[in-house]
C-alpha cells in the first residue's frame, strides 16, 4: 500500500509542480506589493517545469493511485497540448488591457488559472468517475470565476452568471448519470463499468438514460449542441485570454476526457469488427447518439455564425462547429479516429489562439470587438491583418495552412468508418463557414478606414515574438506533418484498452 | 401496498432521488430568481447524493458510494459559495438577480 502510494506520487510530479506552483503564487501574491505581472511569470515557470517533467514520462503505460489515474501516452499528449495552451494565455494574459484595472487582484487570476490547469491536467488521466467529477468541478469552479475576474463590467458579470447557472446544473445532471452508471455496474473506475458491462447487460434501457445524462455534462464542456447556449454569452463577456482558454484548453481537457472515458468505459473489449474498428458494448448505441450531436453541431454553429457581428461571439459559434467537426472522430471507433482527432486538436491549438490573440491586440488598441469597425484594420496594422487572415483561412480549412491537414485526416478517417452522412454535412458546413470568415479578412482589406482613425497602429516586439509562435506553426503544419502524425499514431494507447 | 412501504428497500430509495431530481431541474427551468435556480442545482446534486448511499447501502458497492457521498456535498459547499459570490456581484452591477432582467448578451 505505501510502496504503491509512494510510486504513484513519483509519478504525479506535473500536477505535483502546478499544486506547488498555486501555493507560491498565493505566497507571493501576499509579500509582493507592486502591481505587475510577477505571478503570471512564476506560473509560466511552473508550467515549463512541468513539462519538462512531463516529457521524462513519456513511454510509460500504467495506472496509478489504485485506479484512479492513469499514465499513458494518451494522457501525456494531451497534457502537453494543456501545458502549451497554458504557456500561451499566459502571454496573451501579460500584455491584455483588459485586466489593467483589476491589477491589484493580478495573483487571484494566475491562482485561478493555476487550479484550472490542474483540473484539466487531471480531467485527461483520471479513470475513477469520483476523480473523474472532481477534476470536472475543478476546472469549472475556476472557470466561473475567472470568466468573471473583470467584475466592474456588467458583461462580464453576466455571462460569469451564465456560466455558473449552465454550468452547475450540467454537471449535476452528469452526476445522477455517474450515480445511476454505478449502481447498475457496481464499479466506480472505468475499468470495472468495462468488466461489468462485458457480457451484455439487463438494464439497457437505464444503462442508455444514465449515458444520455453524462453526455449533458461532456456535451457543456465541449460546447456541442444542444448544450451549447453558454457558449457565445460566455466568450462575449469573459476577458480575451479567458474566452481563449476556454475555447482551446477546456475544450481539450473535455475532448480527453469523453474519449477516454467512452471507449474505456463502453467498448466491448473481447472484439474488433471485420474492418478492424472497435465494436460497442451490446446494446448502448453512445457512437450514434455523439454522431447526431456532431451533425447538429456543425449545422447550428456555422449556420448562427454568419449571423454575428462580434468577433467573439463568431468565434464561440466557430468553435462549436469546430467540436462538432472534431467529435466526428470520436464517433468512429478505430484507432486512426482517435489520432485523427489529436492532430486536429494540435492544430486547432494554434489557430485558434491565434484568432483570439490578434482580437485581442486589436481590442487593446482600438477597444472594438465589432466585425464591422474592422474596416480597414488591414491596411492600419499589416502584419496582424494578415495573421488574422492566415488564422481564420486555417479555421476553415484551405490548404496550404495546418487546419487543411486537420480536416483531410478526419474527414478521410470517417469515410473510411463509413459514416458518409457526416462528412457531406461536414463538408458542406466547411462551405459555408467561409463566408463568416472571410467577411472579417473582406472588412479589414476592401474598406477604407473611417476617417477619424486612420493612423497606422503600432505594436511592440514583445506582441509580434507570440505572434509569430502562434503563426509559424499554424503555416508548418500545413506543409509539414509527418512529425506530428507520427506523435499522434504512437499517443492513442490508453491504459486497459 | 402496505407491506411495500413498510419495508423500505433500493426502489423507495431511487425513487425518492428521482422525484427530487425531477424538482431540482423544474425549479431550474421555471423560476426567474437566481437564487431559487441554485436552490435547484442543490436538489439535483444531493438526489444523486441519496442514489449514491442508496447504492451503497442495498447492492454490493461497498463503502466507495458513501464516500463519493462526502466529495458531492463538499463540492456542492464550493460551488454554492462561488455561486452566491457571483450572484452578489450581480446583484451590485444591475440591481437585480432576476434572470429576466440580465440579458445584454444575446444573439
Amino acid at each position: 500500500m505505501v510502496e504503491q502510494t509512494l510510486y504513484s506520487i513519483s509519478q504525479f510530479y506535473p500536477e505535483i509542480i502546478i499544486t506547488l506552483t498555486l501555493c507560491v503564487i498565493i505566497v507571493t501574491d501576499l509579500l509582493i506589493k507592486e502591481e505587475n505581472h510577477t505571478t503570471g511569470w512564476i506560473l509560466l515557470g511552473g508550467f515549463v517545469l512541468a513539462g519538462l517533467t512531463l516529457m521524462l514520462q513519456f513511454g510509460r503505460n500504467e495506472s496509478v493511485f489504485f485506479d484512479m489515474i492513469a499514465i499513458d501516452p494518451f494522457s501525456h499528449f494531451f497534457k502537453a497540448l494543456l501545458l502549451l495552451t497554458g504557456i500561451f494565455i499566459i502571454l496573451f494574459s501579460v500584455q491584455s488591457r483588459e485586466l489593467n484595472n483589476y491589477m491589484h487582484r493580478i495573483g487571484e487570476y494566475y491562482m485561478l488559472l493555476a487550479g484550472m490547469m490542474l483540473g484539466m491536467m487531471m480531467m485527461v488521466s483520471s479513470s475513477n468517475l469520483l476523480m473523474l467529477f472532481l477534476a470536472f468541478e475543478l476546472t469549472s469552479i475556476s472557470s466561473y470565476v475567472l470568466v468573471g475576474f473583470t467584475k466592474q463590467t456588467k458583461r462580464s458579470s453576466e455571462s460569469s452568471m451564465k456560466y455558473i447557472i449552465y454550468g452547475a446544473v450540467s454537471s449535476g445532471v452528469m452526476l445522477y448519470g455517474f450515480s445511476l452508471l454505478i449502481g447498475i455496474t457496481g464499479a466506480v473506475d472505468i475499468y470495472g463499468i468495462n468488466e461489468a458491462l462485458a457480457g451484455g447487460t439487463e438494464h439497457a434501457l437505464l444503462l442508455n438514460i444514465s449515458i444520455l445524462m453524462i453526455l449533458v455534462g461532456m456535451g457543456f464542456k465541449i460546447a456541442v449542441v444542444p448544450f451549447h447556449f453558454w457558449a457565445p454569452d460566455v466568450y462575449e463577456g469573459a476577458p480575451v485570454s479567458i474566452a481563449a482558454i476556454l475555447a482551446v484548453a477546456s475544450k481539450i481537457a473535455a475532448f480527453g476526457l469523453l474519449i477516454r472515458f467512452f471507449s474505456v468505459s463502453f467498448i466491448d473489449a473481447g472484439g474488433l469488427t471485420e474492418s478492424g474498428s472497435w465494436q460497442v458494448v451490446e446494446g448502448i448505441h453512445w457512437n450514434q447518439l455523439l454522431g447526431v450531436m456532431a451533425a447538429l453541431a456543425m449545422i447550428l454553429g456555422n449556420l448562427t455564425a454568419l449571423r454575428q457581428d462580434n468577433i467573439k461571439r463568431m468565434l464561440a459559434y466557430s468553435s462549436i462547429a469546430h467540436a462538432g467537426y472534431i467529435l466526428m472522430g470520436v464517433v468512429i471507433l478505430a484507432g486512426e479516429g482517435i489520432s485523427s482527432v489529436m492532430i486536429y486538436l494540435f492544430i486547432y491549438l494554434f489557430m485558434n489562439l491565434g484568432a483570439f490573440y490578434v482580437v485581442m491586440l486589436f481590442y487593446n488598441k482600438t477597444g472594438t470587438e465589432s466585425i464591422e469597425k474592422y474596416k480597414g484594420l488591414g491596411k492600419r496594422a499589416p502584419l496582424q491583418g494578415v495573421a488574422l487572415t492566415i488564422f481564420l483561412v486555417s479555421l476553415t480549412g484551405i490548404p496550404p495552412t495546418g487546419g487543411f491537414v486537420a480536416k483531410l485526416y478526419i474527414f478521410g478517417a470517417a469515410v473510411s468508418a463509413g459514416w458518409i452522412w457526416l462528412v457531406a454535412i461536414a463538408g458542406l458546413m466547411t462551405i459555408v463557414s467561409l463566408f463568416y470568415y472571410i467577411r472579417v479578412v473582406r472588412n479589414m482589406y476592401f474598406y477604407e478606414p473611417e476617417e477619424t482613425a486612420v493612423k497606422p497602429i503600432r505594436f511592440n516586439v514583445w506582441s509580434n515574438v507570440v505572434l509569430f509562435a502562434l503563426l509559424i506553426p499554424t503555416l508548418l503544419l500545413g506543409i509539414y506533418f509527418a512529425p506530428l502524425l507520427e506523435f499522434a499514431r504512437n499517443s492513442i494507447h490508453m491504459f486497459g484498452m | 401496498m402496505i407491506q411495500w412501504l413498510a419495508e423500505p428497500g433500493l426502489t423507495h430509495f431511487l425513487i425518492v432521488s428521482a422525484i427530487l431530481f425531477s424538482l431540482g431541474l423544474m425549479a431550474v427551468l421555471s423560476k426567474r430568481n437566481v437564487i431559487m435556480v441554485l436552490m435547484g442545482v442543490e436538489l439535483i446534486l444531493n438526489s444523486a447524493n441519496i442514489n449514491m448511499i442508496a447504492f451503497s447501502r442495498f447492492t454490493d458497492l461497498g463503502l466507495d458510494g458513501q464516500m463519493i457521498g462526502l466529495f458531492i456535498i463538499i463540492i456542492a459547499a464550493a460551488e454554492a459559495a462561488v455561486a452566491l459570490a457571483i450572484v452578489l456581484n450581480i446583484y451590485n452591477r444591475f440591481n437585480s438577480i432576476n434572470l429576466d432582467e440580465i440579458s445584454l448578451l444575446k444573439g
